[in-house]
């Protein structure tokens, strides 16, 4: 019996998240997120192939400025990103367990979510040191060999782990200065939006990370097509969809990165192998002389 | 010929005497077989092909055309060796195995040098100083990689894959098959590989070098064959790994054809390389760069400066200075050591050069040669330079591969780097400055994956290779490039 004087609570409208903005699908279509006894949790924006283009274009732009930047900011800005998450830990605690968690692993996840970024807000200005060399070449020149971050990349985020899955995927790619576009877990998408409110109140500079919802059978061909996308993660198990991938990545040689089998939950789940994944070996000669 | 003192003129007054390599000590074969199992044995529907001289078009020799069973009895006979002897083996003595082969390449060279001139056009200096040396220092470098591989990869467990499949094209014979087999053999695998159809001599004579060094039968099979054979062995479902170096065109159908396979894979593709020169380069050094960039193996190269970017101001100067020594370039038999362009590989190649020579002037651009005479027979390409071209032309964003260069200028910095990077290809690229920290500006933001500055063209087997964006997937040489062969475990 709600009183007069009782408050009406505020709902949060699910949004996507591109360029650093937060706007609805500009296709307009939505989807009912729904929780077990079937009552409508949340109205999620079924994002668009022209919501992916759009986002494709703003992580392009953001390219240069983001792998430019020094590995200390962008270490400091995911350690950033950890701070705001654990801020909002009782949200997402929340949201994972609207979604079907028990309390319990709800906490577990948003926890080990947190150590994980700190984890690669560390790696930020060590990898290139351990994946780095000089080349020993016979003739007068120097010869050395860097990473260098691959591109654009498109995430399919796993679909079971919402969270923890999500960000163990995200943050390997950024780390190493590439910008992404990432797909939500379909079945568990409101995480991901509010991550990406995470993302934006720790200035990572828009574009760098774009997030979408909507329905995987629509947009995975998108994801593993679009030319001016260099390397496409996925975690899809189903065999048919990962060849599907394959195929269309060929069209313009995308690095091909496959996470399928992967317990998010565990620590070797966590290493700098997954950020050289999406990282290029350059080479630079030049001679020796006077 | 030139009277104009300021000219490099080398043949004015003074004429190069022929200076041939002596081919005496070579011996070919009338016909080749299919190495497998350690042994020459004829190929199951007995069909042979021609190899020929590009330079004279005569016929050398006549090699086995696989077929998908030649290409099933080589993976098995891989697969055999593998489970048998070759994983089993103590890693340092596997590594024996591969400085046997380094050793026996360099015994070999001359030989080899020869052969390889003969069979792809190029000259005997590029073979004897370039390809072959280099061939038998890959076997060297990764032979003492074998028992070290557990340092390269911190905090890892390195494991061999299986059968490698391996299929190299034909700018590169020799040095292609030791850059695929060296690696792969170090880190435990074994192969399949099969040459180029129009230069498979040099790796039918590294096939007798491996039964020389005694390797166990079927750790090395090369087979000989056209596109199906290559097919065959990327579509073989015991084959664990694919190593294919050759056009983008080529690589985006394995890339497909291997999808869903879970088979590893490195692609090294094609390249438009722009090699930039700025007002304060050492303009005579970088005329040389030009040179070396896009004439180099007659063009035949894949991370060649197939693109010169030249600043404005000294575009005058670098244009009159390389016409000029393109004038002095010798054009002509392979065999002889004056020789600085030898022939173009194949009628079919020359066919496609030629095309691309008219669609350049189509499009508007200035086409220049220069005047030297060319054999009657064999194949052959003046050096050509294209001026007035636009970013938009196709002879500045496809690959030619031949002496053709696509020369555009630009003002500042950011227009340089803008129209280098401005092509689906990034394998490399050449920088020309005396300044220390525009050399890393440019570096750092040419998406390419092997850059010169103020030098190009040069390679080393500790020196890691490969591509950015349609330029391929992986890295070969180096430390780099043990992890195509390799599973890592936590």
């Amino acid at each position: 019996m709600a009183g007069s004087t009782s408050r009406v609570p505020v709902e949060k409208t699910y949004k996507i998240y591109i360029d650093g903005k937060f706007p609805r699908t500009e296709s307009g279509r939505f989807f009912p997120l729904e929780d077990s006894d079937g009552e409508v949790i949340a109205n999620i924006c079924r994002g668009s192939r022209k919501d992916f283009r759009n986002s494709v274009v703003a992580a392009r732009k953001a390219f240069p400025g983001w792998s430019s930047a020094s590995a200390y900011l962008r270490g400091q800005i995911i350690y950033r990103i950890a701070e705001m998450l654990e801020g909002r830990r009782e949200q997402f605690i929340a949201e994972l367990h609207l979604q079907g968690l028990s309390k319990r692993r709800a906490k577990k996840e948003v926890d080990a979510t947190i150590d994980r970024l700190i984890y690669y807000a560390g790696w930020s200005d060590k990898y290139q040191q351990v994946f780095s060399a000089v080349n020993p070449v016979s003739s007068s020149h120097f010869n050395f060999s860097v990473m260098e971050a691959t591109g654009v990349v498109s995430v399919l985020a796993p679909n079971e782990s919402s969270l923890l899955g999500l960000v163990s995927n995200i943050v390997p790619a950024i780390v190493g200065g590439n910008t992404c576009v990432v797909l939500a877990s379909e079945e568990m998408p409101l995480c991901a939006v509010s991550f990406a409110e995470v993302l934006h109140a720790a200035d990572v500079p828009g574009g760098v990370v774009n997030i979408l919802t909507g329905y995987r059978e629509e947009l995975t061909g998108q994801f593993a097509s679009h030319m001016d996308v260099n390397a496409i993660i996925y975690c899809d198990s189903d065999t048919d969809v990962a060849k599907e991938i394959e195929i269309s990545a060929a069209d313009n040689i995308k690095r091909v990165v496959n996470r399928t089998n992967t317990d998010w939950a565990q620590e070797k789940s966590q290493n700098p192998y997954l950020i050289k994944e999406t990282q290029e070996t350059k080479t630079t000669w030049h001679p020796i002389g006077s | 010929m030139s009277t104009d003192p300021s000219k490099l003129a080398f043949n004015a007054g003074w004429q190069y005497a022929p200076a041939p390599e002596s081919t005496d000590h070579v011996t070919i074969d009338e016909q080749y077989d299919l190495f497998i199992g350690g042994e020459f044995s004829p190929p199951g529907e007995g069909r042979y092909f021609e190899t020929i001289n590009p330079a004279t078009e005569e016929r050398l020799s006549s090699v086995a055309l696989a077929g998908e069973a030649d290409v099933d009895r080589a993976v098995k006979a891989a697969r055999k060796a593998y489970a048998g002897p070759w994983s089993k083996m103590k890693a340092a003595e596997r590594g024996k195995y591969i400085f046997r082969i380094a050793r026996i390449l360099q015994e070999r060279a001359r030989e080899f040098s020869v052969v390889e001139s003969l069979d792809g056009g190029k000259p005997i200096r590029e073979s004897r100083d370039i390809d072959i040396p280099l061939a038998a220092a890959h076997f060297f470098y990764y032979a003492g990689w074998a028992d070290k591989l557990e340092y390269a990869f911190p905090g890892r467990r390195p494991h061999s894959l299986g059968v490698a499949g391996q299929v190299i094209p034909w700018n590169f014979p020799l040095l292609m098959a030791a850059w695929k087999i060296a690696p792969a053999l170090a880190c435990g695998n074994t192969v399949v590989l099969k040459p180029a159809e129009t230069t498979p001599l040099t790796a039918l004579k590294l096939a007798e070098v491996i039964q020389e060094a005694d390797l166990p039968p079927g750790v090395v099979n090369i087979i000989t064959g056209a596109g199906d054979t290559g097919a065959a062995i990327v579509n073989h479902p015991d084959v664990d790994k694919i190593a294919f170096t050759g056009s983008t065109e080529v690589g985006r159908i394995i890339q497909r054809s291997l999808a869903g396979t879970g088979k590893k894979y490195t692609l090294e593709l094609g390249g438009k390389a722009a090699n930039i020169i700025f007002a304060d380069a050492a303009i005579d050094q970088a005329v040389e760069g030009i040179v070396n960039g896009i004439f180099f193996n007659q063009g035949h190269v894949c991370c060649a400066g197939s693109r010169l970017l030249v600043q404005e101001s000294v575009a005058d100067e670098v244009i009159t200075k390389l016409k000029d020594r393109m004038e002095t370039l010798i054009v002509g038999d392979p065999l002889d050591k004056n020789t600085d362009i030898g022939a173009i590989n194949s009628a079919e190649q020359l066919d496609t050069i030629r095309s691309y020579l008219s669609i350049g002037r189509e499009e508007g651009a200035e086409m220049y040669q220069s005047s030297c005479e060319v054999p009657d027979t064999g194949y052959w390409c003046r050096p050509t330079i294209f001026t007035g071209v636009s970013q938009s032309n196709r002879i500045v964003q496809e690959e030619i591969f031949g002496p053709v260069l696509a020369i555009q200028t630009f003002r500042t910095l950011e227009e340089g780097l803008t129209k280098a990077n401005n092509t689906p290809y990034g394998l490399s690229g050449g920088v020309w400055t005396d300044k220390g920290a525009k050399i890393f500006k440019m570096t750092q933001n040419i998406r390419a994956g092997v850059i010169w500055a103020n030098t190009f063209n040069k390679f080393d087997p500790t020196s890691p290779f490969g591509g950015y964006k349609e330029s391929g997937v992986g890295r070969e040489g180096g430390l780099h490039g043990l992890d195509a062969y390799l599973r890592l475990e936590s």
